[in-house]
């Protein structure tokens, strides 16, 4: 023995403890979190499988890049809400409708190509303002049943916009019926000029993987933006105001106000998320198409690690491409081995059961 | 020995390392009233607790020491246990279903029942209440208390006075009742109730019940009880005879303990000059509090002590002043007027606040201690940001923020790993400097201050105390300092005002005798009211 173990430091340091290597697997296991583990697990394997089974791993991983950047936005759009104190927004829906709106006023202009973009951003978040400030106020009434209150106004306004999409005077024959002449197609194609417009802008191929950089980086911006917002003055307010409320009302934060800025802040992210998801699918999907949307970006979120009050970029980031990753590789991988498609099964198994999981630990580490 | 109601032998209670209970007896003997006095923090609800088999008890550890109920060594799992075995208890808050009738409140889950068609098929739970023999049991025990109201009449809206006559009544209601235990039961009363309800328990006495009154009210426990037991500091230290002894020889040996540290004496510079806050007839609205008209002033440079029984009021002022609870009433900050129910002008005008409720106010428990120390500043005065257009997206200045709190973690000796550390990790007195740290953050020039020693060990006590005489030696801070222990108030305070139901009942110097501290506590320094 050349070296006593318990040499202390000079500094003077009370809560640095050596904790044994069985702990500390212990902790990393806790700190990842169990569900965690075992989707990345489930990843693993299936893609272990699809290289046995000589699958197109090249075709997968590109497909995974893909839908990971299409739904980035929409998970990054919850994070505002569990910073703000509202709990996982079900009430997504309500800004996807804000960014279809966008999207439709924009084709209906006939406006194409990065003008197109730029018009169905703009308009969706002038939309979604006023709609996230009035969900905000509307959660502060019903308060500690944010989420049960935004999954049933989501559908409510899902069902509601059905009969605006049929009614409104949209007139670009490329929209509407052809049959008939008013009331717009469940699905509008945007082939041609507007489709993947972000997918192909600096899109590359790296051994056989195409990236489609455009998304990515708009994703990756929207993250920074997000990121740089909780560090402004007023995004300290909304995440102190979350933490510990009547600290927050000791410093002079309202926390009723900071809630309804998280509100608005998530409405506006989900209606960007929507016109770039719409860029990047290729098609506007109205109608019930936004009804179960923030189920799966809430799967997203929660698999990354978030909690129902503490959620952050990292979270966000994990989760998208884990489930994504999953939902992309899981069909073909199955299909090839079992002969059928369980891959829905498992979409709605590990979704429903992330969202199921996360709400019977709530508060736990509050 | 006589055959004893209750006898509790040696009992000893530790919370995290904290002694709270050391070594406790006590007897009851069947028809009297034996009286528990002592200040907050005393001891006497973990007493209570630890004879009730509160969860919060085994949780920790369980406790040393016997609790012998008739003879027997009890050792109660949960309150309905200790129920069961005889113990009836008059909560300090109403345990009441206000939808509910008088009578059926008093029978709840006692309830007489009749068969039934159901229960003839399913079993005795599905037997009929039978409201006529429910009725006259309450009807029976309402008359042993005293309560002439309707035994069917709904309690929600009925004075609280009543409401604490009902919760006695159910208590007497139980057949098996041998032992009592009233929790304050006056506090909430007023005069005349107060002298009904010591009527009734002498009443209740006299039927060979024994009963445990626990209370603040000195003159109260001379009126009615048979034995005393005075508790200090986990302790017993005294049992006393009502008979041979006087209120302010039990107010002495409630407060009375050697102060931590000797006085400096009134220092002369706290004497002149305009007054830092004035304050005019403040009543705060604060759950639990009591604030009805305080009137006082707190002077430049001065440290101004606030005592008081819990619920007089004494933690409201400072919470109200602050505008984290609704108050009426005029304030003058520096001969300015200071609006009230506004956290951002309270801060603005350089006054600030370090709460009682810690953990509740005082911290963001989950952030680094770098931001715990920024935050207020940055929300109500906008410093530590770049600069930028546009006030509330103005970016956080980091190297600010953390060279600040390097400074402060040196100024206040906080014992951390650094700057980064989360404050849930940090212990209590390190995080009390913490939340000391933030309130300096925001340069005020006058500081409240409230329990700032509440669950912090012996050692790091002595050194946030010191801490506050620093800042006002130092940087020449107004203190308003609020604590349920009289002996650092008169370790650090230049005058001490001491609150009784919701009125500043005296101002006494930090060397005033115990006996008139406890006096003015208990509302009965009735002459010699020095405004020193």
């Amino acid at each position: 023995m050349a070296e006593t173990p318990t040499a202390v430091t000079a500094r003077d340091v009370s809560g640095d403890e050596r904790v044994p290597f069985s702990t500390a697997i212990r902790e990393w296991v806790a700190e990842i979190g169990i569900p965690r583990l075992l989707i990345f697990i489930f990843l693993v394997v299936l893609l272990a499988t699809a290289v046995i089974t000589r699958m197109d791993l090249a075709s997968l991983l590109t497909d995974s890049l893909v839908r990971a950047g299409r739904n980035g936005i929409l998970v990054l759009a919850l994070l505002p809400a569990v910073q703000g104190g509202v709990g996982l927004n079900f009430g997504l829906p309500l800004g996807i409708v804000c960014g279809l709106v966008g999207c439709v006023i924009a084709l209906n202009g006939g406006v194409v190509g990065w003008p197109w973009l730029v018009a169905a951003m703009g308009i969706s978040v002038v939309l979604a303002i006023p709609v996230g400030w009035a969900y905000g106020w509307l959660l502060n009434r019903t308060r500690g049943q944010e989420m049960m209150v935004g999954t049933y106004l989501g559908f409510a306004i899902v069902s509601g916009m059905s009969i605006f999409w049929l009614a409104a005077p949209f007139t670009n024959p490329t929209l509407v019926w052809a049959i008939g002449g008013h009331g717009l197609r469940t699905t509008l194609t945007l082939s041609g000029a507007f489709d993947k417009l972000l997918d192909h802008l600096w899109s590359f191929q790296v051994f056989g993987v195409t990236v489609p950089t455009g998304t990515l980086v708009v994703f990756a911006a929207a993250c920074a933006l997000v990121g740089i917002f909780f560090r402004t003055r007023l995004g300290i307010a909304i995440s102190a105001a979350r933490s510990n409320p009547r600290f927050a009302r000791a410093a002079g934060i309202s926390d009723a106000r900071t809630r309804v800025q998280a509100t608005v802040l998530t409405t506006v992210l989900a209606a960007i998320g929507i016109v770039i998801f719409s860029q990047s699918y290729g098609f506007v999907q109205l109608y019930t198409a936004p009804l179960l949307m923030a189920f799966p970006a809430v799967a997203c979120l929660l698999i990354g690690g978030a909690s129902v009050t503490r959620a952050t970029l990292t979270h966000v980031v994990v989760g998208t491409l884990l489930f994504q990753s999953i939902l992309t590789v899981a069909l073909p991988v199955t299909s090839q081995v079992v002969q059928g498609d369980i891959s829905e099964t498992a979409r709605l198994i590990i979704q429903n059961g992330m969202i199921l999981y996360a709400l019977t630990r709530r508060g736990d580490k509050a | 020995m006589a055959n004893l109601v209750l006898e509790l032998k040696n009992i000893a209670k530790e919370y995290y390392g904290n002694r709270v209970l050391k070594g406790v007896s006590l007897q009851v003997r069947p028809g009297t009233i034996h009286a528990l006095v002592g200040e907050n923090g005393a001891g006497k609800s973990t007493l209570m607790n630890v004879l009730f088999g509160m969860g919060v008890i085994r949780d920790t550890g369980g406790y040393q020491g016997d609790v012998v109920l008739e003879g027997k060594v009890v050792r109660f799992g949960s309150p309905d246990d200790a129920m069961q075995a005889g113990i009836g208890m008059v909560h300090q808050e109403f345990m009441l279903i206000p939808g509910f009738a008088v009578a059926e409140n008093i029978k709840l889950n006692r309830e007489p029942t009749k068969p039934s068609i159901l229960s003839r098929v399913f079993g005795k739970k599905l037997e009929l209440v039978d409201r006529d023999r429910c009725g006259a049991d309450a009807r029976i025990a309402l008359d042993r208390v005293g309560l002439s109201i309707d035994e069917w009449a709904p309690v929600a809206g009925l004075p609280v006075g009543h409401m604490q006559f009902i919760e006695i009544a159910r208590e007497v209601d139980k057949q098996n009742v041998r032992l009592l235990i009233f929790d304050e039961p006056t506090a909430v009363l007023t005069e005349t109730e107060a002298t009904q309800l010591l009527q009734v328990m002498k009443a209740l006495a006299g039927k060979g019940l024994g009963i445990l009154f626990i209370t603040h009210r000195l003159d109260e426990v001379l009126e009615v009880a048979d034995d005393i037991t005075v508790l200090r500091d986990g302790e017993v230290v005294a049992q006393l005879d009502p008979k041979r002894t006087t209120v302010v020889h039990i107010a002495e040996l409630m407060v009375g303990r050697p102060a931590a540290v000797a006085h400096s004496g009134v220092r002369e510079g706290a004497k002149a000059g305009t007054p830092a806050l004035e304050v005019r007839d403040l009543a705060v609205r604060m759950p639990g509090e009591r604030v009805e008209s305080v009137s006082f002033e707190l002077r430049k440079g001065e440290i101004l002590g606030v005592a008081g029984l819990a619920g007089h009021g004494k933690i409201g002022i400072a919470n109200g002043l602050m505008g984290l609870f609704p108050a009426t009433g005029k304030v003058l900050k520096d001969g300015r007027p200071l609006a009230l129910n506004d956290p951002r002008a309270a801060i603005q005008s350089r006054l600030a606040f370090v709460s009682e409720d810690r953990r509740g106010v005082g911290i963001l428990p989950d952030e680094s201690i770098e931001l715990n120390i920024a935050l207020t500043a940055i929300e109500a005065q906008g410093r530590f940001l770049h600069p930028g257009p546009l006030e509330p997206f103005r970016l956080l200045n980091g190297r600010l923020v953390r060279r600040h709190a390097r400074e402060m973690i040196r100024a206040l000796d906080i014992r951390c790993t650094g700057p980064k550390q989360h404050v849930r990790r940090l212990s209590g007195g390190n995080q009390q400097k913490v939340c000391l740290a933030r309130a300096m953050a925001l340069e005020p020039d006058t500081l409240m201050v409230s329990e700032p020693t509440r669950g912090i060990d012996v050692g790091a006590k002595e050194r946030v105390l010191e801490l506050l005489r620093q800042l006002n030696r130092d940087r020449g801070l107004s203190l308003l300092v609020t604590s349920s222990e009289l002996a650092e108030l008169r370790a650090v305070c230049d005058r001490i005002a001491v609150v009784y139901r919701g009125k500043i009942e005296a101002i006494l110097a930090p060397d005033a005798s115990d006996a008139d501290f406890g006096l003015a506590m208990s509302g009965e320094l009735h002459s010699g009211v020095s405004h020193g």
